[in-house]
Parts: C-alpha cells; sequence; structure tokens
C-alpha cells in the first residue's frame, strides 16, 4: 500500500502516539538541547539563548578542580567494587535458587530475596543508619556485647564504600536474580543427561553446561551495568552521606547534584553531568562492540 | 534413577542452609524495627530487643499517627500513586500500541526516537530547568508528570500487544470499528494481565519516589511520604512529632522517645507494602520474565 493512503488510513493511531511524542519531546529531549547551557554562563534572568557563551570553560574548571581526581577515583571505585561483588550475587543466588526442589519452600526463598527490591531507597537506608548508629544501633549493641568498642560506622569514610555496597547487594541480589533463573530453565535437560552419561559430576556440569547455557544472558546484564557504572546510585548516597564522608563517597553524580542544585551552579552542574554522560556512552557503546567482536551476543 | 552421592547431598543441605541464612538477613531488619516499635523506649535504648518485643506498648504509634505530617504525607502519597499510575499506564499504553502495528508508518523510526533516551538523557540540572520553566515547580505535576513513562515498560507491554493474533485486530476493522474502539475493546481486555503488571511496577516505583518530590516541591503540606520519613529518620527532626504531639519533655525523655520513633515511622511507612507483596508479586516476576525473554 502507498505510504500515503497508509498513514491516512491509520491517522488515528497518530493521534495517539501524539502525546506520548510530546511528552519524550518535552521531557527527554528539551533537557537534551538544555545541555548547550555547559557551554555557557547560564544565568536564570537572561535565559538559554541570551547567556555568553564560553565554550569549554565550564569543563576546565571541573577538570582543574580540587575535587576532580577524588570523585573520578570514587566513581571508579565504587563502580568496580559494585561490579565485583554485585554482578555475581545474583547469579551465585539463581544457581542456588536452582538446585532446590520445586516446592514451598524454593517459592517462599525466592519471594523473601525479592522483597527489599520493592522497599523504598528511604527506608532501606533509613534502616540502615538506624542499625549502624553508634549509640543505640543494632550492630553497635551487638558489638558491645561481644566486648568490642562501638564504632560511628557512617561517620568513617574508610567504612563508606563497603557499607553501600553491602546495602547494594542486599537490596538487588534477589530480584537480580529472576532474570538467571529464567535463563537457566531454558539450558536444555539433555544437555545436562549427556554430561552425566559421559561421567561428569556437578561441577563438570556447571562449567560445560550450565555457564555456557547462560552466558549470552550474563553478557547482555554485564554489558547494561557497564552503561550504569557512572551513575552510581546516587539517590542511595545522597541518603548515606555526610560531609564527614565525601572524601570516599562523593562521585560524580552526587557532585552534580550538589552543586547544580545547592549551589545553584547551573552551568557548572550541567557540564559535569554531561562529561558524566558521554562517558557513560562510550563505556557502553565500547563494552558492546567488544562484546560483538568476541562473542555474537551484544545489544544491538 | 541416579545415585547421589555422599558429596551431592551434603551440597544440597549446605545450600539449603545458605538460603535459610539469606532468607533471614533478608527478614530480620523488618522484624527487629517492628518489634522495636513495639517495645517499651529504655528497653530500645538499652540495646536489650533480640527476639521479642519488650514492654509491650503501642504509644509511639499514637504518637506518630497524631503527627499530622504523617498522616497529611500519606495521603499525598496515595494522591501521587494513584494519580501517576493512571497518567504513566494511559501515557505507556497509548505509546506501545502504535509501535505493536506492522502497518504503522514510522515505526522503526519512533521506536528509536524512544529508546535512545535509555541511553543517554540531559541530566539532572537541564530537566529541573525544563520542569520549571514548563511552570511545574512545587506543583503535584512535577512529581507525576516528568517520570510518567518508563521506556522499558513501554517496549515490554509492546511485545505484550505483538502477541495478540492479527485477525482479532482484523475483525474488528472489518466490523467498522476505529482505532480507538479497537484498543479500547479488543487489545485492552485480553491484555489485562500484562497491563496490571506494568500498573504495579508504576504503582510501586510512584509510592517508593521521592527525590522528585524533594527538588520540585517547595511546600511541606505537599510532602509525600517517603520524605517525611527522610525528614524523620535520616536528618532527626524527630523532635517536631514529640514537641507538637506530646507537649514538652525533657531532653532524656525526648532523646528516648525518639529512636523508638524512628522504629515506628519506618514501620508505618513500609506495612503497606509488606502487606501487599505476597500477594502481587507473581504478577512482577512474570513481567519481568517475558519482558526480558522476548524483549
Amino acid at each position: 500500500m502507498r505510504k500515503f493512503r497508509r498513514i491516512i488510513k491509520n491517522r488515528h493511531l497518530y493521534l495517539m502516539i501524539a502525546p506520548v511524542v510530546i511528552w519524550y519531546f518535552l521531557f527527554c529531549y528539551m533537557p537534551m538541547f538544555g545541555l548547550v547551557i555547559a557551554f555557557k554562563d547560564y544565568n536564570v534572568f537572561t535565559g538559554v539563548f541570551e547567556s555568553p557563551f564560553i565554550g569549554l570553560y565550564q569543563f576546565e574548571r571541573f577538570f582543574n578542580s580540587i575535587y576532580f581526581w577524588r570523585l573520578i577515583r570514587n566513581t571508579f571505585i565504587i563502580s568496580f567494587m559494585g561490579l565485583v561483588m554485585n554482578f555475581p550475587a545474583p547469579i551465585i543466588l539463581a544457581l542456588m535458587f536452582n538446585e532446590l526442589k520445586d516446592g514451598a519452600f524454593k517459592k517462599a526463598t525466592q519471594t523473601i530475596s525479592y522483597l527489599p527490591h520493592f522497599i523504598s531507597t528511604v527506608i532501606i537506608v533509613g534502616m540502615y543508619t538506624t542499625f549502624l548508629a553508634p549509640e543505640n544501633g543494632l550492630i553497635n549493641n551487638i558489638i558491645a556485647r561481644l566486648g568490642g568498642e562501638r564504632v560511628y560506622f557512617l561517620a568513617e569514610p574508610r567504612y563508606f564504600r563497603m557499607l553501600y555496597i553491602i546495602m547494594d547487594i542486599w537490596r538487588s541480589v534477589g530480584w537480580g536474580s529472576i532474570i538467571y533463573l529464567a535463563a537457566l530453565a531454558g539450558v536444555e535437560t539433555e544437555l545436562y543427561e549427556a554430561c552425566i552419561i559421559d561421567g561428569g559430576g556437578y561441577w563438570r556440569q556447571l562449567w560445560h553446561i550450565t555457564l555456557p547455557g547462560i552466558a549470552p544472558t550474563i553478557v547482555i546484564m554485564l554489558i547494561l551495568r557497564i552503561g550504569q557504572l557512572m551513575s552510581v546510585g546516587y539517590e542511595s548516597i545522597i541518603l548515606m552521606y555526610s560531609p564527614a564522608t565525601y572524601s570516599t563517597g562523593d562521585v560524580i553524580s552526587t557532585y552534580v547534584y550538589r552543586v547544580g542544585l545547592v549551589d545553584a551552579d547551573y552551568s557548572f552542574s550541567t557540564a559535569v553531568g554531561m562529561f558524566n554522560s558521554v562517558i557513560s556512552l562510550i563505556l557502553l557503546v565500547t563494552a558492546n562492540t567488544i562484546s560483538r567482536r568476541v562473542g555474537e551476543t551484544s545489544l544491538w | 534413577m541416579i545415585k547421589k552421592s555422599l558429596g551431592r547431598k551434603t551440597y544440597e543441605v549446605i545450600n539449603v542452609i545458605v538460603l535459610l541464612l539469606i532468607s533471614f538477613i533478608m527478614l530480620y531488619p523488618f522484624y527487629y524495627c517492628i518489634i522495636a516499635s513495639l517495645s517499651d523506649n529504655a528497653s530500645v535504648l538499652a540495646g536489650k530487643i533480640g527476639f521479642w518485643p519488650i514492654g509491650i506498648n503501642i504509644k509511639s504509634y499514637k504518637l506518630v499517627f497524631g503527627y499530622k505530617a504523617v498522616f497529611h504525607a500519606y495521603g499525598n502519597t496515595i494522591l501521587y500513586t494513584g494519580l501517576g499510575t493512571a497518567i504513566s499506564l494511559t501515557l505507556t499504553v497509548l505509546g506501545a500500541y502504535p509501535l505493536s502495528r506492522k502497518d504503522f508508518y514510522g515505526r522503526g523510526v519512533l521506536t528509536v526516537f524512544f529508546a535512545f533516551t535509555m541511553f543517554f538523557s540531559g541530566g539532572l540540572i537541564p530537566t529541573f530547568l525544563v520542569v520549571n520553566a514548563l511552570g511545574l515547580y512545587n506543583t503535584m505535576w512535577a512529581v507525576v508528570i516528568p517520570s510518567a513513562i518508563n521506556t522499558m515498560n513501554m517496549i515490554i507491554m509492546r511485545t505484550f500487544f505483538q502477541g495478540i493474533p492479527d485477525a482479532l485486530e482484523e475483525a474488528a476493522v472489518v466490523d467498522g470499528a476505529t482505532e480507538m474502539q479497537t484498543l479500547l475493546r479488543i487489545i485492552l481486555p485480553l491484555s489485562l494481565p500484562s497491563i496490571m503488571t506494568i500498573g504495579l511496577f508504576y504503582a510501586v516505583g510512584q509510592w517508593n519516589s521521592w527525590f522528585s518530590a524533594m527538588i520540585y516541591l517547595q511546600d511541606s503540606s505537599k510532602y509525600p511520604l517517603q520524605l517525611v520519613l527522610r525528614q524523620i529518620v535520616l536528618q532527626n527532626q524527630v523532635n517536631e512529632i514529640i514537641g507538637t504531639v506530646a507537649g514538652s519533655l525533657t531532653e532524656d525523655a525526648t532523646q528516648m522517645v525518639s529512636e523508638n520513633i524512628k522504629y515506628t515511622v519506618i514501620i508505618v511507612a513500609v506495612f503497606p507494602i509488606l502487606c501487599v507483596y505476597p500477594f502481587v508479586q507473581k504478577y512482577f516476576v512474570k513481567g519481568v520474565m517475558v519482558g526480558s525473554i522476548k524483549g
């Protein structure tokens, strides 16, 4: 059918999707155009177009700032720690669930493990903070009972990263295991049987059948994760950190928030944020390309 | 039947034990908050609470529910969740349906237009400035509209719609139905499970949200529950509760009561989710599985 006739025939579909397109334009693409203020000395009163163009000044400011290396260091350390510890955790949990026979116990443990995902960050960090409190927190009470000294965990920079990772694992390991469980279910049972006949024990099966079977899923999830490396859970960090722990906990995305919304240094914040997004995109495309060259799986 | 080796059996037992441990770690924090909120203040402070509440009383609950801000915030959250879910679902369906139709000209371009936003965005400040420029600052719309559409959800819904046989749509056209009627009378009733699932995703997201409210809302009377929770538990504004409701207390008494209040407020905020969760979680799980495998 001619294009024109198709459009006329389906004109109502265009009407339907119009509000959606408008929404995307207003709330996704206009902010993208707004990135231009990163190159300007934005003044709220003079507006976006009138504010003077100053090129890469804001970016230079960022690169030369005393916080630059600290932010890069914290962002990458927390991200990689998260990657190393939080990425395998759901896979291992899925393997453990897979071992169970179907039944009430299996369902119950799975259901329980998904629960933290549905609790708001505020509640989770709230519980966490209350438990870690120096005077009356549960953890410190146990430490004191065992004869140790109470520690003000959340005020000590050296504990911050670990604490954040632990919280993140607690929160997401159950929900993350769902995808891997689905992938595990997709591995054909004949392969396992063939392996057993060939004399393969549990570890053989795991290494030669199970893991290769879910490898495509693992790769896709890894690529997606790399795409989020730079935006390291800033909501929870904002709730957890304090000036005392900025030295280890302040990441690029939390800095963007502070500098932008608390100090209202809009242009600067946008520049830093843009830097973050661009690095993120580069990482994502790189990871996807490598994956496509090396194996067969990729996001696109 | 292949006999299991002793090693295999041991492994299975260890597996079960570890999973039990994990379940315990997931549940205990909630349990502790419940029993601490029901105990008397002195025991909480002395750290005597372990597995049972001591000195059961509901004083702290009375205090918390008497605090107008909590009450008000609860109402706000219910409003935002209801409104937000309705708006989100409507927009998501309106976007997903045309995308699912093979004869929709421009389908590919629009899909890229939508999907690109999953990989790149303007960032915090540009979005903030746009929302303000649209006049939404300090209104409830700022909490509900900028975050209305989750592209992943829309793609999942498109996949569900694609699963509906074309024959049904064609039959509707033959019977003279317009696109809108086809959508409302045929497609939607058939996709009810998936719509419910996506709706639940949005609802939970909106219930738990606090960041948008924090940056866009100025009047504390508009604050949702999570934001008030943050003030109380993380920013230690417990004194307002005690001050406004219980009259004046000595400083020691304030310290005693405030610990308890934190646990109580946490439970008050999390309770609806805990109740609804067991019944609703299977929808989520199915939604994720279908969405991720097919999408």
